[in-house]
């Protein structure tokens, strides 16, 4: 299963990217996504973030074909 | 009677009007910190005629602010940063009001100061004020006006808009080794001048009752790319009672430094997280050590430390080639003493 997933902040300098595009495979939920990034990049697994599947975030897991999944951090500047 | 030949330009839009500039004239906005964001927001605010502007900040102007602080001049190092930017923004307009509040938004003070205002501007720097904001807007039913940045990305949102979702609905709370300030991670200077002028643009919005308020929606923007994004985020109905029920208080994250017997030297500034509930910690911000250093003691080992290992080491810096000490040992991050 395609998915593009986006990365911000700091988070995308624990990944080293702020896109790619992976194949999931038989992988069809966020949690699993999840699970996945946090083992490919350790470091993100220390920072809050939320999960927005297609520009929205929502409480459900199932992700299909075509999704785009964005890591947001908050960030504390001002 | 208000002068309206000032405000001709934006009278001429057929959605502000005469009326539009009376409601501005009869609005008060509060600015919760007047640093990057808070002061091309306030600027643009007090230009457009809002009737009232709250600012507050307890710092001074230093000169690394200088390249993002719009409002600060080279004279005003040293200063009160309200009072600096009250004096400029009454010489831009001397028909509205300007209050300074030269202390530190807490828990005891955010009531009696937010009752007084229609809406909260956010340009605070810390997650725990951010959080007190919120929590303190949904009990006493005040919009505000939300924006952060980290180096070149900003995020802006208004809360609790008419009920609408709120800063915990869409952070419902976070790690505290997220406190990604600007003075350790830096920031170009011209990203608050964008957030902080789309914050003005919201709370103009909100007063004028036109357009449709950034409610529900996190708006993200990328300088290095200019993409932006927009999340919508839904309202978390417990997360909102939860605040409503309970009592304020201040989010702290404490933890405990492994090696109990060494002193250490906190550089960091009162609100950062964790905080240790060791004994023997000594806490100076980097900023007052000039003032304070005799309060080091000379004749033991002293581990110095900060959020991430910037400050200790310009701290230690600082105390070797200024006041002569030689007792110090860098600790780095507080992470490190974690572990």
């Amino acid at each position: 299963m395609p998915i593009t997933i986006k990365y911000f902040g700091a988070i995308a300098e624990a990944t080293g990217i702020t896109e790619e595009k992976v194949d999931l495979g038989d992988v069809d939920s966020i949690e699993q996504l999840k699970s996945i990034c946090l083992a490919k990049y350790e470091a993100i697994g220390d920072l809050s973030f939320q999960l927005a599947v297609n520009q929205s975030l929502s409480s459900k897991d199932a992700l299909k074909d075509g999704d785009e999944v964005a890591f947001l951090p908050p960030f504390a500047g001002g | 009677m208000m002068n309206s030949s000032r405000y001709d330009r934006q009278i001429k839009l057929s959605e502000v009007g005469i009326e539009g500039q009376e409601k501005l004239q009869k609005a008060s906005v509060l600015i919760v910190g007047a640093g990057g964001l808070g002061c091309p927001a306030a600027l643009y605010l007090a230009v457009a005629g809002v009737g009232t502007i709250g600012l507050i900040d307890h710092d001074i102007v230093e000169e690394t602010n200088l390249h993002r602080q719009v409002l600060f001049t080279e004279k005003d190092v040293g200063k009160s940063k309200v009072e600096a930017a009250k004096e400029v923004l009454i010489q831009h307009n001397s028909t509205i009001a300007i209050q300074a509040y030269n202390y530190r938004l807490d828990e005891n003070s955010i009531f009696d100061l937010i009752r007084d205002y229609d809406i909260v501007l956010d340009g605070t720097d810390n997650f725990q004020t951010k959080y007190l904001i919120n929590d303190a807007c949904v009990k006493m039913d005040k919009p505000f006006v939300g924006a952060s940045i980290y180096k070149y990305q900003g995020q802006l949102s208004v809360f609790n808009y008419k009920n609408g979702p709120t800063y915990r609905c869409l952070y419902p709370t976070h790690h505290y080794k997220d406190n990604n300030n600007c003075e350790e991670t830096g920031v170009l200077g011209v990203l608050p001048g964008i957030i902080g002028t789309m914050q003005a643009a919201e709370t103009l919005k909100i007063i004028l009752s036109m357009g449709q308020p950034l409610s529900g929606k996190l708006k993200i923007i990328d300088t290095l790319t200019m993409q932006e994004q927009l999340i919508a985020f839904p309202l978390n109905k417990s997360l909102i009672k939860q605040v409503k029920d309970l009592p304020l208080k201040l989010e702290t994250a404490i933890c405990t430094i492994k090696d109990q017997d060494q002193l250490y030297l906190d550089v960091r500034e009162p609100f950062e997280q964790p905080k240790p509930t060791n004994e023997r910690v000594l806490e100076i911000p980097l900023g007052q050590l000039k003032d304070r250093y005799n309060e080091i003691p000379r004749n033991e080992k002293v581990h110095v430390y900060c959020q991430s290992g910037i400050r200790s080491k310009k701290a230690i810096t600082l105390l070797e080639k200024e006041y002569g000490f030689d007792n110090l040992v860098e600790a780095g991050g507080i992470e490190e003493l974690l572990k």
